[in-house]
């Protein structure tokens, strides 16, 4: 499959594109809608000599990755949303120990048990620290089939590169649904590993993986220098796309799936004459600022657009730091706005912004 | 002049943070003798759990993870799953193996996950100040049953080692003492068993030690190794309950 173009399914997608980054050992736990990713994996890892392994829950399956990471393997789990709060606590220790690993979360509605349906309302969940401590990690929302390979292979030397888990936040109709995808043959940077622990093997001292600081100065500095490294990560690896900010008087905002369909009514909009943009930040952290700073001194209004009731807006608001006014539409529980609704909503604000309202 | 007892190599110059008369300190140096006499330090990886022997990778000179409470048997298999080679061990407490940790234990056993685990049964939670374990005894006073441990309520001592005997992953389940010399002799020769039975691969491996709180249970250091044979050794029989040749013993 070098470099030709295959249809396939999002959640395989994301398997095959791990493979080929170097990913060797998967750990996972079945919850839907994610299924075809482990079982993907079971099929695919032995034939590279790799390890699958379905584990008794999701919080065993994150301490799998936890062991083999802190071994030196490149090492992956999914899950989606409940399955996802149960890895909180895993990922929280894989920030604190430093241990690379990818996560991926098929989000589907909730909160609780909720809906098998997609969502987007993990995003406070992925961004702001799910887990307990002060840590940040990488989250990229990829919004096709194609990205899913594209973004699951960076995540990885994201995480290499840093020491620190990467998640990469699809919502859940992105790993059901098939599209062309082509594998892009890549060099993966070389990491040396040589903190893992492998036993000594004529090391005069033995690596310690560790997220353990009882002296309160030690574990004040350990904090501070894991905060210069989500500094270098937050200037780093900032990406999103950008559509026709140049005279957009409305600008709208929107990540993953919701982005797709923002998109095409920002296209209709335009054949209508409306002066409409598109901001799609590809990290959700660290957070595109710097695409509101292209968009603000022509517009005059932003709508955000998620499958929530209101998560990424907030971070939308922080950006703008009071410009410009931003508007919110969101449905979530497992339901998609439709390119009508949007549009609605965007004809809506364009009347405020032309009337002088906004 | 001979030398004729020495601290293992395979463990540091660390002063153990333990409290008098705690038995840790001996299934640490049992441990450590162990890695010594089958030469495998340098392919060790231990991996420490919460509670009590959280530092556990402060006094051994091998390779260590520190894991989230209850999930060491996870961690262990993540490493054992991507170094098969190496040998790699867990040291749990009770609360940490047979209460949070315990879907963790059981499932790396039902796996047959080529790892060992020492777990220390002492039937309290030493680090948080002496609450009931799963593993602490009826009538037993702790913190959280203050008039003693009653089964109405808190049901009744959990048994791991006959409970993972019954898994057919589980390749040795053994219980020893270490409340005197003949037992922490018997209890050597388990721990020692049951690397050796990892390095063979004959799958999960687990010793679990009968081991004394004298801080938390309120008793002198030889009151508590009296305790132990007088009351924990009734609830807690010893000896080996499934081996690689003879299977589960019943």
């Amino acid at each position: 499959m070098a470099n030709e173009t295959v249809l396939m399914k999002g959640n395989e997608v994301i398997g095959e594109a791990a493979v080929r980054a170097g990913c060797r050992y998967f750990f996972g736990y079945p919850i839907t809608p994610q299924n075809e990713l482990p079982a993907y994996m079971a099929k695919r890892l032995p034939e590279v000599q790799g390890v699958f392994v379905q584990a008794e829950s999701e919080t065993a399956a994150i301490n799998m990755v936890y062991g083999a990471s802190g071994a030196g393997a490149r090492v992956m789990t999914s899950s989606s949303s409940p399955g996802i709060s149960l890895k909180q606590e895993g990922i929280s220790y894989l920030a604190g120990a430093e241990l690379p690993a990818v996560i991926v979360n098929m989000m589907r509605g909730g909160p609780g048990l909720g809906t098998i349906q997609p969502s987007q309302s993990d995003y406070f969940q992925a961004t702001k620290g799910g887990g307990h401590g002060d840590y940040n990690m990488v989250v990229l929302a990829p919004a096709s089939v194609q990205e899913l390979a594209d973004l699951t292979m960076d995540a990885f030397d994201i995480a290499d590169k840093y020491r620190n888990p990467v998640m990469v936040l699809g919502d859940g109709v992105l790993g059901q649904m098939m599209e062309p995808v082509a594998f892009k043959e890549r060099q993966s940077a070389e990491f040396v590993k040589d903190w893992a622990t492998t036993g000594k093997q004529g090391r005069s001292k033995p690596n310690l993986i560790n997220s353990l600081y009882l002296d309160p100065e030690k574990s004040a500095e350990h904090n501070e220098e894991l905060h210069a490294k989500y500094m270098t990560m937050a200037k780093n690896e900032v990406r999103y796309e950008v559509k026709n900010l140049e005279d957009a008087e409305v600008v709208l905002v929107a990540y993953g799936m919701m982005a797709r369909i923002t998109s095409s009514v920002m296209n209709k909009a335009r054949e209508k004459g409306m002066k409409v943009g598109l901001i799609r930040p590809i990290s959700v952290w660290p957070f595109p600022d710097e695409a509101f700073e292209m968009a603000l001194p022509q517009a005059k209004a932003f709508l955000t657009v998620e499958m929530s009731k209101g998560q990424m807006v907030e971070d939308v608001r922080l950006a703008v730091n009071g410009r410009a006014p931003v508007y919110f539409y969101g449905r979530t529980g497992g339901v998609i706005p439709s390119p009508q609704e949007v549009m609605e909503q965007l004809e809506a604000v364009y009347a405020k912004v032309q009337g002088g309202e906004a | 002049m001979k030398q004729i007892f020495a601290k293992p190599q395979s463990m540091t110059d660390k002063v153990s943070h333990y409290c008098p008369g705690c038995t840790h300190g001996i299934a640490h140096r049992l441990v450590g003798e162990t890695i010594d006499e089958l030469g495998i330090a340098d392919r060790t990886i231990g991996v420490a759990s919460v509670g009590c022997s959280v530092l556990a990778y402060e006094y051994f000179d091998v390779d260590f993870q520190q894991a989230s409470h209850g999930r060491a048997p996870a961690v262990a298999t993540g490493i054992k799953r991507v170094h098969p080679e190496s040998i790699v061990f867990t040291y749990q407490g009770d609360g940490d193996l047979a209460s949070i940790g315990t879907a963790e234990a059981i499932h790396a056993a039902m796996r047959g996950e080529n790892i060992t685990i020492i777990f220390i049964n002492n039937a309290i939670y030493g680090m948080t100040g002496g609450q009931m374990a799963p593993t602490t005894l009826l009538g037993q006073q702790t913190t959280t049953t203050p008039e003693g441990r009653r089964f109405e309520e808190m049901g009744a001592p959990i048994r791991m080692a006959e409970m993972l005997a019954t898994l057919d992953g589980a390749a040795y389940v053994a219980r020893f003492s270490l409340h005197d010399i003949p037992n922490i002799t018997k209890a050597k020769r388990a721990i020692k068993k049951s690397f050796q039975y990892q390095l063979e691969g004959k799958g999960f491996t687990i010793v679990e030690l009968l081991s004394t709180c004298p801080t938390n249970w309120g008793m002198s250091p030889n009151e508590s190794l009296e305790w132990v044979q007088t009351d924990m050794m009734k609830v807690y029989p010893l000896g080996e309950f499934k081996t690689p040749e003879e299977g589960e013993k019943k």
